[in-house]
C-alpha cells in the first residue's frame, strides 16, 4: 500500500498503479470491476470510467467507526484527486445498516463521514472542500434483512458535486 | 353512517384464569374492519392483550335518541378498555336516556361500580349535541354529568372528551383519548408524517415526501411538530405549523442537523448538529432558530436530547463510554451524569411527565426492547418483548407509552401500559409505521 501511495504523490499520473491499487481493493460484487486497461487512470468523478466514479464506496465492519487498511488506498486516490482538484467539492455520505434507532445510527454514520473526512484532511484536502453528512439507516443501498445486506449499508460513498 | 369511519365492535373479549384477587382479565380484543376513507386505503387492526393489575368495573349503555348513540358509545368503551384499566360490564337489555333513573343496586348486582349513560340529538342545524352522565353505584349518587356538541365530523372527538371525563372521574388521572399522536407511514418510497387520534383513528397527512422523515416532535402547546427531512438530500430540521401548514428549517447548518427537542415553555428546541465535527447537542430558538448555543462538549456522538419537565436539564444519549448510554447534563454545561448501565445498548431516551422514570430502547440478546428505569432506585424493568421496538414516548399522563415494533415482518404501531401490563398494536397494513410520538394534551 505504501508503495502504491508514494507512487501516487502526483495526482496526474499513476493511471497503471490505480488500476493495480484497485484490484486489492475490490473484494466487494459490483464495486465496479476495479480498474481495467479502459480509462480507469482517468481522474474525474464525472467520467463514468474512471475509478472515481466507479469507487465511490468505503464499507466499514460492524460497529467499526475506522477506514480498514483494505480501503485506504483508495481513500488516498480520492485524496490525491481533491488535493489537485482544490475547486471540487465533495460530500461524504454516511450509512449505516437497519439495526437500531434512526437518531443513533445517524449519528454512527456521520462518524464513519467523518473517518474519511479525517483521512482526506491528512492528505492535504482543504476542509472547506468536504462536507460530511449521515443518511443513517433511511436510504438503504440493499433493502433486505440478511448479513450481507448489512453489509452493504455500513458504508461512506464519496458524493461530488458538479 | 354517521361517522366518517365505518367503525365495527369488539369480535371477541376472553376471560382466562381466576387470580385471587379476582380482578385479573387476560383479554384480546380485535377490532377488525376499520377502513380509511382517506387516499391511503389502510386497513386499522387493534389487538390488545394483557391483564391489569386492577380494574375499573364500568357499565356503558349506549346513548339513546339517535343512531349515533351507540357509537358515541362503543368508542368510549374501546378507550377504556385500551387503558388496561377497566373492565366492561355488558349492558344487554338496558334503554337508558340522560334523564333516566339509574337503579343503582341493579348495576352493583351486576358487576358495575359505575354506569355512564347519556342521549344525543340532532339539532336543527345538523349539528349534535351530546349529553352524558356517570353514575356510582356503590355511593348510589351521580358522578358527573358533561354536554357537549359538535358536526359529524367530530363525534368521535366528543366520544373521546367523555371517555376522557370518565377515566378520570374514576381513576384521579386525566385521560388521554382526546389527545393526538403522529408518526411516519412509509408506502413505497413515499414517506407520509400523518396525525391521528390517540386510538390510531382519523389520520391527517401533514406531510408528503419522497424522502424519509424522522424524529418528529409535539410542541408542548400541540400547535407545532419539529421533525427532520431529508428533502434537502440530507438532514435539515424544521418547525411546521399544524393549523396553517406553514413550516419552516429552523437548523440547517454544515452536516446533518437532527433530534429536536422542546423546552417545556416551547421556545427553544434542542438539537443535533455535526458542523463542528460529530454529533453534538446544541439549542436554538424554536421560532427562528436564533442564538444558537452549544451545550455538550464530547469528542464522540451526543444525540437525542430531551428536556427534564423542568425544562433545566437534558437527558441525552452517548457513546462516551465506549457504547451508547443515557446520560442527564444541565443546560448551561457541566459534567455529565451517566444515567443508565444496564447492558450495552441504551438510546431513546423519554422522561415521564412527572420526571420520575425514563424509558429507554434497550438492547437484550440481540433484540431491541422498551425498557423503563426508576431513577429514584435505578430499578429497570422491561416493558416489551419484541425483536426490534424503537420510538418509545409516554402519553401526557405517564400512564402508556407508544412505540414502533416489527411484528411479522415489518414495523407497527404499538403502545404498552407504563407498569408493562397491557399491549396493544395498532397496525396500518397497507405501509410501515415509523417514529411514532405521543402528543400533549390538547388545549
Amino acid at each position: 500500500m505504501s508503495r502504491i501511495a508514494k507512487a501516487l504523490t502526483t495526482a496526474a499520473l499513476a493511471v497503471s498503479l490505480v488500476a493495480c491499487s484497485s484490484v486489492s481493493l475490490d473484494d466487494k460484487a459490483g464495486a465496479g470491476g476495479a480498474g481495467g486497461a479502459d480509462g480507469s487512470g482517468i481522474l474525474d468523478p464525472f467520467n463514468s470510467q474512471s475509478i472515481l466514479a466507479k469507487q465511490r464506496s468505503i464499507y466499514f465492519d460492524f460497529n467499526s467507526y475506522s477506514v480498514s487498511e483494505q480501503y485506504r488506498g483508495l481513500v488516498e486516490t480520492h485524496g490525491k484527486y481533491l488535493v489537485s482538484a482544490p475547486q471540487q467539492r465533495v460530500v461524504i455520505e454516511g450509512n449505516t445498516d437497519a439495526r437500531g434507532g434512526s437518531e443513533y445510527n445517524l449519528a454512527l454514520g456521520q462518524r464513519r463521514a467523518e473517518a474519511v473526512r479525517r483521512m482526506l484532511t491528512l492528505l492535504g484536502v482543504s476542509d472547506t472542500q468536504v462536507e460530511t453528512i449521515s443518511l443513517g439507516k433511511e436510504k438503504p443501498k440493499a433493502l433486505g434483512n440478511t448479513d450481507a445486506d448489512y453489509a452493504e449499508n455500513r458504508r461512506a460513498d464519496f458524493n461530488y458535486k458538479r | 353512517m354517521m361517522f366518517n369511519r365505518p367503525y365495527s365492535a369488539p369480535t371477541a373479549c376472553k376471560t382466562s384464569g381466576t387470580d385471587l384477587s379476582g380482578w385479573l382479565l387476560a383479554c384480546i380484543i380485535t377490532t377488525l374492519a376499520l377502513f380509511f376513507a382517506g387516499d391511503a386505503q389502510a386497513q386499522l387492526r387493534v389487538d390488545i392483550s394483557g391483564a391489569g393489575a386492577q380494574q375499573y368495573p364500568v357499565a356503558i349503555a349506549d346513548f339513546s335518541g339517535d343512531a349515533a348513540g351507540s357509537q358515541i358509545a362503543e368508542i368510549i368503551r374501546n378507550d377504556l378498555t385500551r387503558s388496561g384499566q377497566f373492565r366492561l360490564i355488558a349492558t344487554t337489555g338496558s334503554t337508558l336516556n340522560v334523564d333516566s333513573p339509574i337503579a343503582f343496586d341493579e348495576w352493583r348486582t351486576r358487576g358495575a361500580d359505575f354506569i355512564a349513560y347519556g342521549s344525543v340529538i340532532r339539532l336543527p342545524d345538523g349539528r349534535f349535541e351530546v349529553k352524558y352522565r356517570l353514575g356510582d353505584t356503590v355511593k348510589r349518587g351521580p358522578l358527573d354529568g358533561f354536554t357537549v356538541s359538535g358536526n359529524e365530523k367530530e363525534l368521535r372527538r366528543m366520544s373521546h372528551q367523555i371517555a376522557d371525563r370518565i377515566y378520570e372521574k374514576i381513576t384521579g388521572i386525566k385521560g388521554v383519548f382526546a389527545t393526538r399522536i403522529a408518526y411516519v407511514l412509509k408506502q413505497g418510497k413515499t414517506y407520509e408524517l400523518q396525525i391521528a387520534d390517540a386510538d390510531g383513528q382519523n389520520p391527517q397527512v401533514a406531510l408528503r415526501s419522497r424522502e424519509p422523515i424522522i424524529s418528529p416532535a409535539w410542541s408542548p402547546d400541540g400547535a407545532r411538530l419539529a421533525y427532520v427531512s431529508f428533502e434537502s438530500g440530507k438532514p435539515v430540521v424544521y418547525v411546521h405549523h399544524l393549523t396553517t401548514s406553514k413550516r419552516a428549517p429552523v437548523a440547517n447548518y454544515k452536516g446533518n442537523n437532527s433530534a429536536p427537542a422542546w423546552s417545556p415553555d416551547g421556545n427553544t428546541l434542542a438539537v443535533v448538529l455535526t458542523r463542528d465535527g460529530l454529533s453534538q447537542i446544541y439549542t436554538l430558538g424554536a421560532n427562528d432558530g436564533s442564538n444558537l448555543r452549544r451545550v455538550t462538549r464530547s469528542p464522540l456522538i451526543d444525540t437525542e436530547p430531551v428536556f427534564a419537565p423542568d425544562g433545566r436539564s437534558l437527558f441525552f444519549t452517548s457513546d462516551r463510554s465506549g457504547s451508547p448510554q443515557i446520560y442527564q447534563t444541565g443546560l448551561e454545561g457541566g459534567e455529565p451524569r451517566r444515567i443508565s448501565f444496564n447492558g450495552g445498548y441504551n438510546i431513546s431516551p423519554r422522561i415521564s411527565p412527572d420526571g420520575k422514570t425514563l424509558l429507554t430502547v434497550t438492547r437484550r440478546d440481540g433484540t431491541y426492547r422498551i425498557a423503563s428505569l426508576n431513577l429514584a432506585t435505578g430499578a429497570e424493568s422491561l416493558l416489551t418483548d419484541g425483536r426490534d421496538d424503537q420510538s418509545p414516548s409516554f402519553a401526557p399522563n405517564g400512564m402508556q407509552v407508544l412505540y414502533a415494533a416489527i411484528q411479522g415482518g415489518r414495523s407497527v404501531l404499538a403502545g404498552v401500559s407504563s407498569d408493562g401490563r397491557v399491549r396493544q398494536t395498532l397496525s396500518v397494513l397497507n405501509g410501515e409505521i415509523r417514529e411514532p410520538t405521543w402528543g400533549p394534551f390538547s388545549q
